[in-house]
């Protein structure tokens, strides 16, 4: 990782959602970074006021490029400039990537199941990437199965949409995505929260051991990591990341 | 200062001295944790001390409830950036625990249920500066927060206040708990931004 405040470009923008936007960004002397690992990003004002949020990779190249998937809040002060205003070209400040608890490791050949709850999806979207890339090498954890459980308001909302459809068809990875408020058109089943049996029906058994990461808003990380243990699985496999402790990513 | 951002302004400016450098304001409170929220009954729930010697000072939660109890009004701050000012807190002063307590080491470990640990000095435990905390806001500690019982060490980044706190162990030489080991600084002075490695 590189250490202290760095100055990265802004190289393409790609709108996910109505509210969310990927930036991608070189950071000249970065040399790759761990799948799940976030930055920190500084706003400066022209008066000096600062201002810093955390913002999860979710990309998982091996260079000096980085993805960050940013969702707009309505009364952020730091996403509403990232998804609106930031252009192709601009400077941002960037600490990390950091963290090295909620990551993948291609070495670790345990099945793997990821849960997402709305935007929590972006630095899972990271290790499957990661997964993808170790599949093609002679990483142990290319070989393993790996699922994601992605609980989304509806198919506007989802990010990465036609990249999961193209992820799903590879034979080790499976892709559940559940729709709480909106069902696509033409689905025959109709919206509804995620619930624990929906849970233990669509992820690894806990007989399988996986390795479990789990992120979205606090309630439910919260939630699903107590489905997970009631359902058997062990709290020392279960790697949680949440955001807001009011609902909202700050 | 680093670059301008164009076109940003931020929030109206709330010149407060009590908010840490790189440090936001929130009302809400944010729950961070690494895994599961541990569930502790507190008739099975126990707090110790450990020293060099093998020594251990054992608390059930009705002796520990019994010792003499600190209301205590802090501000707090996490290292994912944000603060929360004027929190209220009541809990047993690390002081009065470590009353009965012999010991040459400098520094300890944490240890909570569900296996957090985290590394904090005496010196910043003791002096009036770290309490096990029970209650938030006149409630019981909730579960998500920490409950039955947390450390409190609020002159310090949010990740040292254990949740779920067990015990402190004695160390002779300074060592590494869990996020101190993922990546983040080994004391966390929030006022100096001791954030990373």
């Amino acid at each position: 990782m590189k250490t202290g405040w760095n100055v990265a470009e802004v190289i393409e923008v790609t709108q996910e959602t109505r509210t969310a936007r990927t930036l991608r960004l070189r950071l000249p002397g970065l040399a790759g970074h761990r799948a799940g690992q976030h930055v920190d990003v500084r706003l400066s004002a022209p008066d000096g006021y600062t201002a810093v949020r955390s913002y999860s990779v979710a990309s998982a190249s091996p260079g000096d490029e980085l993805d960050l998937t940013v969702e707009e809040l309505a009364d952020g002060e730091v996403s509403p400039y990232l998804v609106r205003q930031v252009a192709v070209g601009d400077q941002l400040e960037v600490r990390g990537p950091v963290g090295g608890w909620f990551v993948w490791d291609p070495a670790d050949p345990s099945p793997v199941q990821l849960i997402a709850g709305g935007s929590g999806v972006v630095p899972l979207m990271a290790m499957l990437r990661a997964h993808t890339a170790a599949a093609g090498s002679a990483s142990p954890g290319g070989a393993a199965p790996f699922r994601l459980l992605y609980s989304v308001r509806g198919p506007d909302a989802v990010y990465y949409g036609a990249e999961l459809d193209d992820l799903a068809r590879l034979p080790l990875v499976d892709v559940t995505v559940v729709y709480t408020r909106e069902a696509p058109a033409g689905s025959n089943e109709p919206p509804r929260r995620l619930d624990a049996a929906t849970l233990v029906r669509s992820t690894l058994p806990a007989a399988d051991n996986p390795a479990v990461f789990v992120c979205g808003a606090t309630a439910f990380v919260e939630t699903v990591a107590d489905w997970l243990v009631q359902a058997g699985h062990s709290p020392a496999r279960i790697k949680t990341e949440r955001y807001g402790g009011t609902g909202t990513r700050p | 200062m680093g670059i301008v951002s164009p076109g940003f302004f931020g929030r109206p400016r709330r010149d407060d001295p009590g908010l840490p450098p790189g440090q936001y304001l929130t009302e809400g409170f944010p729950v961070l944790s690494a895994g599961p929220t541990p569930r502790i009954d507190p008739d099975e729930w126990e707090f110790t001390i450990t020293t060099e010697t093998g020594q251990v000072h054992r608390w059930s939660w009705t002796e520990f409830l019994a010792l003499k109890q600190d209301d205590v009004s802090t501000d707090i701050h996490c290292v994912t950036s944000w603060s929360k000012l004027g929190t209220s807190w009541r809990g047993v002063s690390l002081d009065t625990l470590f009353e009965s307590v012999e010991s040459d080491c400098e520094f300890t470990m944490a240890h909570s249920y569900g296996g957090y640990t985290t590394n904090v000095p005496l010196d910043d435990l003791l002096g009036g500066k770290a309490w096990i905390a029970h209650e938030f806001d006149g409630e019981a500690l909730e579960p998500a927060h920490g409950g039955p019982a947390r450390l409190l060490v609020p002159h310090l980044y949010f990740w040292k206040s254990a949740k779920w706190v067990r015990g402190l162990e004695m160390l002779r030489q300074d060592e590494p708990g869990f996020w101190e080991s993922n990546g983040y600084h080994m004391y966390g002075d929030p006022w100096r931004e001791e954030r990373y490695w």
